[in-house]
């Protein structure tokens, strides 16, 4: 074999190798997605998503878990939304190039990096003790906040850059001014890559464990939340909880339970990559 | 091919001079070419001899650039490619399923636009054709980096600075050291596409000029959009326009008596 | 009255823009201040070199060794398996694979990111550790294998996704240049394309690693909660991470010096994850420079 003749044939050994790397990642998904549903889909019916949850793995629901996780998602966005887009505008539109907009920017960056748990930490010191708002679904919701908002405010930067140029011109040669050109034709027009940002955002938020464990959200509560001051749990707390006892009726909990926290995962994801795609084609 | 990649292993064995090596017969015979719906080339036929210049023109999307690389089949990359017809290099068809596309393309050296050496040293760049080929004998791969920067003429200006990064080097040297980076490894043809275009009128001077005295030793085709070094460095021009070949000639009777009114109409500029 | 409108506007944003750096200012302080009480009931010089870590117990020991063995542990055997695995499918994907197969493919890997991770680690409990024990018997059913080679497969989406996106960047023109000279895609790779890619991929994979260190629920579920000073991945380990939760979902005094621990452990994982972050952000600065 010449040299040729063996470069060759290392080339066509590394495309296998490629292809088997690629199709493990994927084929490790769907025996896992394979496995849970073997789990857990005999155990959903209609009384596990309405039961409360109980002593006694069979009776056990999950509807104040799901409540629960509602409650932190509408928070979550009715507090992270705004406060990500404001930023992300200031900083798209506004800031010029100084020293406070490299720090916000170096900032930013590196709040992207922080582990959520270390949110949890500031939301148990700030919100829970400094604030007084106890293990509340508003405290939650606040640390959340802060945990998704460094995803909103890179997602509204990135759809603001992407708007033409030629807009913005059209707009100010007719005497409009800065925020009217913002308001009317900047944010209509990033308006669904900077939504699939904070559904993508929000999607991370459903499925945080770590924070709301340190900011003190329990493993059991007998009620729904009824306002933002009542002490809750989450989804993925309560399947961490089952997932800690030893009898197997709680892992097959455990199996359902995370069947419909990865529905609703996916199908944010879903409906994010839909207004992704509806968008790129409408900038087109 | 069997030709050819015998005398390949000859040559990337001994130190046989380069300049005693014959350049290569091209043959197009009914070549198209589409790009998913698009037809690039409807149907060409064309001969080019050995040690010749055959300069390849026409306004932008006539598919000069797309038959050009159909020499080395740098085509294949692209997706949505289909070709139809044959091209036979020395007698031998290319296109066919056999052809080792990599051994092809050491035959068939490529200068492109705009320069672009890779962010390694000087020495590396011109060196990294025989580095993939498995040479690893140091005082031939030095003894060929020399000879290749001196005939790319560009030896004398970087001689002390071989460890000196491609990229501080001026656009008209990067273009000559892709030049000698294709020598280097010692092809038959050499195809260029638009080897110019991106650079100062002195640097093209000094490339058209390395174009002429190359052509004893290659079979050389260019691509232009300039007519006047068309006319000046080629022996044989190619008009194509929307994907048909018009007219293929000797340059001096295209440039003064071309057969055809659209030939005539480009030259002239008053298209295109 | 425009102006005014106009002005109110602009500083509501900058307000909000603010906001995040009152959120890293509170991070810092927050985890400083306990800290800071931490190590004044602590020496800091134990806190280093004390082998144990037993807060929770009636012989206390305050050495973070045993939980950063157990994080780096974790993390390193989480990137043996996504570094190679994350790298080979980035190659395939921006060299090898069809465009249609690559526009596919992407965003069904990036999934494997999305998937919140207590599911993880239900997965390394439930499916990979008794795998694992039919090879390994003496296995215990928590162990640092299990939580590293699951937390490997979340972040390979980090690697490969961030090493296409550095690959993809490589201009056409250095790849055609290769090929013309009868270069092999894999040469092509691995002489032109890595290279020219460095700084991307070094960004990628210092992410995963400070995701990985970062990571909670997979390890506070697979790996144990016992703080061990070991390298043996088959037994039970703590983390950094999954101390804190440990801490966390027992019922502890504020003002404790158990409450305490958690922000000493804190700052510990935050300083490590913020290094990695602050050189990660240089090196994309500087990259993005070059390219302009």
């Amino acid at each position: 074999m010449n040299s040729i003749q063996k470069n060759r044939l290392k080339d066509q050994l590394f495309k296998i190798w490629g292809i088997a790397c690629t199709l493990f990642g994927l084929v490790l998904l769907v025996i896992f997605i394979g496995d849970i549903l073997i789990d857990g889909i005999g155990r959903i019916d209609w009384g596990f998503i309405t039961d409360l949850p109980s002593r006694k793995a069979e009776k056990s629901g999950i509807f104040t878990a799901l409540m629960g996780s509602i409650w932190i998602l509408l928070l979550t966005t009715a507090i992270a939304f705004p406060v990500g887009v404001a930023a992300g505008v200031y900083l798209e539109e506004y800031s010029k190039k100084n020293r406070l907009s490299a720090i916000l920017e170096i900032n930013i960056s590196n709040l992207a990096g922080v582990p959520s748990i270390i949110y949890g930490l500031l939301g148990l010191e700030v919100f829970v003790r400094i604030m007084g708002l106890g293990a509340s679904v508003l405290a939650g919701a606040l640390t959340l906040s802060l945990l998704i908002l460094p995803i909103i405010i890179v997602a509204t930067r990135e759809a603001i850059k992407a708007v033409p140029k030629s807009i913005r011109d059209a707009s100010y040669a007719l005497g409009a001014s800065k925020w009217q050109t913002i308001w009317n034709q900047i944010l209509p027009a990033s308006g669904g890559g900077i939504l699939t940002g904070v559904i993508l955002a929000l999607s991370r938020a459903v499925g945080e464990t770590a924070p709301l464990i340190v900011v003190g959200a329990l493993a059991y509560v007998p009620f729904a939340p009824s306002n933002p001051m009542d002490e809750f749990s989450v989804l993925p707390i309560q399947i961490f909880n089952w997932i800690s006892r030893p009898q197997h009726g709680f892992i097959e909990n455990a199996a359902a339970a995370i069947i419909i926290l990865l529905l609703i995962t996916f199908v944010m994801n879903g409906i994010a990559v839909y207004f992704r795609n509806k968008w790129q084609k409408r900038l087109k | 091919m069997e030709k050819l990649k015998d005398k390949k292993l000859v040559s990337a064995s001994t130190e046989d001079d380069i300049t005693s090596k014959n350049a290569s017969r091209i043959e197009a015979k009914d070549v198209k070419v589409w790009y998913d719906d698009f037809q690039a080339i409807k149907g060409i036929d064309m001969v080019i001899k050995p040690n010749t210049v055959t300069a390849f023109i026409g306004p932008s999307g006539c598919g000069k650039s797309t038959f050009l690389r159909l020499f080395n089949r740098m085509n294949d990359y692209v997706e949505g490619f289909r070709m139809e017809g044959k091209i036979k290099i020395e007698g031998n068809n290319i296109y066919k399923k056999k052809v080792n596309v990599e051994e092809l393309r050491k035959e068939i050296g490529m200068v492109f636009q705009k320069p672009n050496p890779f962010p390694k040293s000087i020495f590396e760049n011109v060196a990294y054709g025989l580095k993939i080929q498995g040479i690893k004998d140091k005082k031939f791969i030095n003894e060929r980096v020399e000879k290749a920067l001196r005939q790319a003429d560009l030896w004398e200006e970087v001689k002390d600075n071989l460890k000196k990064s491609a990229l501080a080097l001026s656009g008209g040297q990067q273009q000559r050291l892709c030049i000698a980076r294709t020598l280097a490894v010692q092809p038959s043809i050499l195809l260029m596409d638009e080897p110019t275009s991106a650079l100062d009128p002195i640097s093209t001077a000094k490339i058209e000029e390395l174009i002429h005295n190359l052509k004893e030793d290659y079979t050389i085709i260019i691509v232009t959009h300039n007519m006047q070094q068309a006319s000046r460095i080629s022996d044989y021009t190619a008009f194509f326009y929307l994907g048909e070949l018009i007219e293929f000639d000797k340059t001096r009777k295209v440039f003064t008596n071309p057969e055809k009114k659209q030939t005539e109409n480009y030259i002239t500029g008053r298209f295109g | 009255m425009q102006k005014i409108k106009e002005l109110v506007i602009e500083k509501s944003l900058l307000f909000s823009a603010l906001i995040t750096i009152a959120v890293t200012f509170g991070i810092i302080s927050v985890l400083a201040i306990e800290a800071f009480r931490f190590f004044s009931e602590v020496s800091i010089f134990d806190f280093f070199t004390d082998t144990q870590w037993t807060p929770l117990f009636t012989d206390k020991h305050y050495g973070i060794l045993p939980l950063l063995s157990g994080t780096l542990l974790t993390s390193f055997i989480a990137i043996s398996v996504a570094l190679p695995i994350g790298l080979s499918i980035s190659i395939y994907l921006s060299e090898y694979a069809p465009k249609s197969f690559r526009k596919t493919v992407k965003p069904l890997l990036e999934l494997l990111a999305a998937v919140p991770t207590v599911v993880y680690g239900f997965f390394a409990l439930i499916v990979v550790t008794p795998f694992l024990q039919q090879f390994i018997p003496n296995l215990s059913g928590f162990n640092s294998l299990s939580a590293g080679i699951v937390m490997g497969i979340m972040i390979i989406p980090f690697v490969s996704s961030l090493s296409e996106d550095a690959l993809h960047a490589v201009p056409k023109a250095l790849k055609e240049a290769s090929y013309g000279m009868g270069a092999t895609k894999l040469q092509t790779a691995f002489k032109v394309v890595v290279p020219a890619a460095s700084s991307g991929i070094i960004v990628s994979i210092i992410l995963a690693i400070s995701r990985a260190i970062g990571e909670t629920m997979i390890v506070a579920i697979a790996a144990g909660q016992q703080p061990r000073l070991t390298l043996d991945p088959t037994v039970p380990v703590e983390t950094i991470t999954a101390f804190i939760v440990q801490v966390s979902l027992g019922d502890v005094q504020h003002g404790s010096i158990e409450y305490r621990t958690i922000f000493a452990a804190g700052i510990t994982l935050f300083v490590f994850t913020f290094l990695l972050n602050t050189l990660s952000y240089r090196i994309r600065k500087k990259y993005q420079e070059k390219y302009e």
